[in-house]
């Protein structure tokens, strides 16, 4: 099985490892970083059960654990569309996915009582139903990722139009906390809001890994994977909603956190100079970015922190900025 | 169509349709400004607009008319196609379907720098507020055609890239100063309300010279999108061109969003929709831009004033609710090939 994308190389190999101890190393900085400042011996006697700390293992751990998992479900998500639609625009984010699924979180928030397990569901269905929508609009006469990326483009403004207007319309309490959530936030999540999520997420990334060979060799174009034996239809289908089931996963818990999905696959794709839109890498990346963003949110006002979608956002952009100006200066 | 299938037709359009067609959207455009100015918490009949318009009386209506609504249009309408315009030309100096002033960062840029500016108190009064709209949306612009340089999809990736970062520092300063930048809120969506009362000759002066400065730029740009060797050889100097078209690019996103603060969408659909009629000449595609930008930003107008029963929408978001499905049947109608 091939989960690195076309070439396994050593590059890739080596990168993954690189970008591995890079996530665990500010998920260690995570867990000592907060209100009172726990040496790294203290965390590891919390962790391994020496001593015990409930600031550590309930608060910090389930924050750290969640940036990195999420990190690399979004990640993921993003490589899948992308490889879709062979296109670095046709990530979740872009096409509105991660608006749905908020969408159907704030008719949760607004119309239900908004607990978490309606949270949950409004999210998943509302990204499914906008995936259902933007698949069968470009679909016609065959399959294209440039319109089904025009169309995405379309339906997210569309869906994001009618975000603003629930938040308008909302009483004012319910307004507020919708728009804090809104950029994506880890603030106070502990274990019980992870556990079902987790396993969602670990059932889809098995299911990806099982089907990523099938999937790079259908990005080689619709006649290459057919001469393979790929079965087109039915691999896009569940890829697709592999992708919708880690997005939404992710937004019902930490809200529509932006950007991780479309600049992750793309700054994994460069580092290793891969061809096409290579997995791991992806995932890797995405653990990396948002772990990271989520430590700089929580330090960059401490006390007060940031939702992490802002520092998300402003952090994989400069960084692919940078990594599209280097690009330019090689060719 | 490839280009020289373009140009093929652009030798062969026939000016009489061209101007039939423009003259239908002019019509449509004058009965929708007159709707647009009837239409609000006290409605106004279509014909009591154009007396109040032609022969004031003072009434209260008359007032409302005159002093309100119709300045409010005029806004629209300049803000409308100043939009459609920026996006036609992008388009066609990217020659990428998805080029925009906002997917490409022009509009954040502007946006970001007169929120910059109005909270340094540095951006007092109209004309420093569109000095630092027009700086931000030409740093933004020169970055991205920097970093865009030889690939369309790398462009598109650049801007979006920018777009994020903008936002996302903006509204870190609003957090970290929420009095000072509380101002952005102001900004952040765009809107037509309550924006009328502001002095805007200097901006609507702006706009106008830009889309002047676009038709007599068609011609050029015809060549260049022939592709370089032939533009040469046909003695339009590309860099020139080139040039000339990315200073009306940013100078009309950025009086656009100084006046109205960002509004996405506009000029990613008209273009679109405008093309097949305008049949590969860059003048016609530039006129036909000029005349629907403007009707879909007054009927957005119309819109976000009927929609929410206790005030107003700001016009960015039915922009986009509007926008999004023309974009969609235009790409359904006529495969990605029409882009």
């Amino acid at each position: 099985m091939n989960i690195l994308g076309l070439h396994a190389e050593r590059r890739t190999v080596a990168l993954a490892a690189v970008l591995a101890a890079t996530g665990l190393g500010l998920a260690l900085l995570g867990l000592c970083h907060g209100a009172s400042w726990s040496s790294p011996g203290r965390v590891f006697a919390a962790l391994t059960g020496a001593e015990r700390s409930v600031v550590i293992t309930e608060w910090r751990l389930p924050r750290v654990t969640a940036g990195l998992v999420f990190g690399a479900a979004l990640g993921l998500a993003g490589a899948i569309f992308q490889n879709l639609t062979r296109n670095p625009m046709g990530s979740p984010d872009v096409i509105g996915l991660d608006a749905g699924a908020y969408t159907g979180a704030l008719v949760a928030l607004t119309v239900l009582s908004g607990t978490s397990a309606q949270l949950a569901a409004g999210s998943v269905l509302g990204g499914l139903a906008t995936a259902a929508a933007i698949y069968l609009l470009s679909f016609d006469r065959g399959f294209s990722g440039l319109r089904l990326v025009v169309i995405g483009i379309a339906v997210n403004a569309m869906v994001t139009a009618v975000n603003s207007w629930i938040v308008l319309r909302a009483e004012l309490e319910v307004a507020i906390a919708a728009v804090g959530w809104s950029a994506g936030s880890l603030n106070g999540i502990g274990w019980p809001d992870l556990r079902i999520p987790f396993a969602v997420i670990a059932v889809l990334t098995a299911l990806i890994a099982s089907r990523a060979h099938a999937m790079h060799q259908a990005a080689l174009g619709d006649a290459v994977a057919a001469a393979t034996g790929v079965r087109l239809d039915r691999l896009r289908l569940l890829m697709v909603l592999a992708g919708v089931g880690c997005t939404a996963t992710v937004t019902a818990v930490a809200g529509p956190i932006a950007f991780i999905a479309l600049a992750a696959p793309q700054i994994g794709r460069r580092l290793t100079g891969a061809a096409g839109v290579p997995l791991l890498p992806a995932a890797l990346t995405g653990a990396v970015l948002l772990q990271g963003a989520d430590l700089l949110a929580r330090m960059l006002l401490a006390p007060v922190a940031l939702p992490v979608g802002v520092v998300s956002t402003a952090i994989g952009g400069c960084y692919l900025i940078w990594l599209l100006a280097k690009e330019v200066r090689r060719t | 169509m490839t280009p020289a299938g373009r140009a093929s037709r652009a030798g062969s359009v026939r000016p009489a349709p061209q101007a039939a067609l423009l003259a239908g959207g002019l019509l449509l455009l004058a009965v929708v400004a007159v709707l647009s100015t009837g239409v609000g918490a006290r409605p106004v009949p279509p014909a009591e607009v154009v007396r109040a318009l032609v022969d004031f009386q003072g009434t209260d209506d008359h007032v409302i008319v005159r002093n309100v609504r119709a300045p409010r249009a005029l806004l629209a309408v300049a803000v409308g196609a100043a939009l459609a315009v920026a996006g036609a030309l992008i388009q066609t100096l990217a020659r990428n379907p998805l080029a925009e002033p906002g997917i490409l960062g022009v509009t954040a840029g502007a946006g970001f720098a007169v929120t910059v500016g109005s909270a340094l108190g540095l951006a007092a009064g109209q004309a420093g507020q569109l000095g630092f709209a027009i700086a931000g949306s030409v740093c933004a612009a020169l970055l991205v055609a920097a970093i865009g340089r030889t690939s369309p999809l790398r462009l598109v990736l650049a801007g979006v890239a920018l777009t994020a970062v903008l936002s996302g520092v903006a509204l870190g300063m609003r957090l970290m100063l929420p009095d000072v930048f509380d101002v952005y809120r102001f900004w952040s969506v765009g809107s037509l309300a309550a924006r009328e009362q502001a002095p805007l000759a200097l901006p609507l002066a702006a706009i106008g010279a830009c889309l002047l400065g676009a038709l007599l730029l068609s011609r050029s740009l015809d060549a260049l999108t022939l592709g370089e060797s032939v533009a040469h050889t046909l003695g339009a100097g590309v860099t020139r061109v080139r040039t000339a078209t990315l200073v009306l690019i940013t100078v009309l996103t950025g009086a656009a969003t100084a006046v109205a603060g960002p509004i996405l969408f506009i000029g990613l659909v008209v273009p679109h929709l405008v093309r097949r009629a305008a049949a590969g000449s860059a003048l016609w595609l530039l006129l036909h831009a000029m005349v629907l930008g403007p009707v879909l930003l007054l009927l957005a107008d119309i819109g976000s004033r009927v929609l929410l029963p206790t005030g107003e929408v700001p016009v960015a978001i039915v922009t986009a609710f509007l926008g999004g499905p023309v974009l969609i049947r235009s790409v359904r109608r006529h495969g990605e090939g029409s882009l």
